[in-house]
């Protein structure tokens, strides 16, 4: 499989106004497909050391969720193992899984599949 | 002992010579180092070890920031418990801790918990059993450590809830 992929911008409009509008400049480069963003997942694992408040005040604090929402996850965790906390660009994925370990909660990032 | 909240403040008082040591054990006890097990616990990977990528960046970076910020959390309850300084003949003793420090008891305690738990690597149901008695060995009094911090736990993360909803108002 072909692993180039071609992107193709925004145009780039020149003197853009009411009268005189020039052709749109399109531009394209080729990027990998590693490069692009596909969404990425936050998973928190169980831990029997973790206490379930504790957990659930984590996930409040991390992504402003209602408690509800938080504690639905905490469960998911605690019965599943594991939970989908987040999913979408990878920075943003990163920065939660780094609070996360900041709290010392076991999180993971995982490429959405 | 007891422990309730005043002001802005935690309070634990009458506490007995016993459960003040095993306060004054917090810092070192969540200090992973000598333990390959809890270090590992205390910086897991942020992959399931496929991403070597972001491992390794992760090593880099982020490691070293994570470091700082538990020592951050032992050093400022290390402080707090210097108010357990010469009492350690005293019957009784009592600890206050400010409500601006509840974040870094909260994590000097979950540090200590987890250290002390790879330690000894329990098992779910003892971590579960917390009617287990008497204390007959070092596992034991470890596992009564781990119940105990975790009881802490429990009441600071009560109590700053209420903080924060007070906070706001």
């Amino acid at each position: 499989m072909d692993k180039n992929v071609t992107v193709t911008t925004f145009p780039i409009w020149k003197n853009a106004g009411p009268s005189t509008v020039d052709k749109p400049t399109i531009e394209k480069e080729t990027r990998s497909e590693e490069d692009l963003d596909l969404p990425w997942q936050v998973v928190v694992h169980n831990d029997p050391v973790n206490l379930m408040s504790y957990v659930t005040m984590v996930f409040q604090r991390v992504f402003g969720y209602p408690r509800e929402k938080a504690e639905r996850h905490m469960l998911e965790v605690h019965h599943n193992g594991r939970s989908i906390l987040w999913s979408g660009m990878r920075e943003r994925a990163e920065l939660y899984v780094q609070q996360l370990h900041g709290y010392l909660l076991l999180a993971t990032l995982e490429k959405a599949s | 002992m007891e422990i309730c909240r005043r002001n802005d403040e935690i309070e634990i008082s009458e506490l007995d010579p016993f459960l003040a040591e095993l306060l004054r054990q917090i810092p070192a006890s969540a200090d992973p180092e000598g333990t390959p097990a809890a270090e590992k616990r205390l910086f897991s990977p942020p992959t399931s070890g496929t991403e070597t990528e972001i491992c390794a960046e992760w090593k880099l970076y982020v490691e070293p920031e994570l470091r700082r910020l538990f020592q951050t959390a032992t050093e400022t309850v290390a402080a707090d418990l210097e108010q357990l300084d010469g009492n350690e003949k005293k019957i009784a003793s009592t600890l206050r801790i400010p409500s601006k420090h509840a974040d870094a008891w909260l994590s000097a305690l979950n540090q200590a918990r987890l250290v002390i738990a790879a330690k000894y690597d329990f098992t779910d149901g003892e971590l579960g059993d917390h009617f287990r008695s008497p204390i007959g060995s070092r596992r034991d009094l470890s596992l009564f450590q781990v119940n105990f911090y975790g009881f802490l736990q429990e009441f600071i993360l009560r109590e700053l809830g209420g903080w924060e909803k007070g906070s706001g108002d």
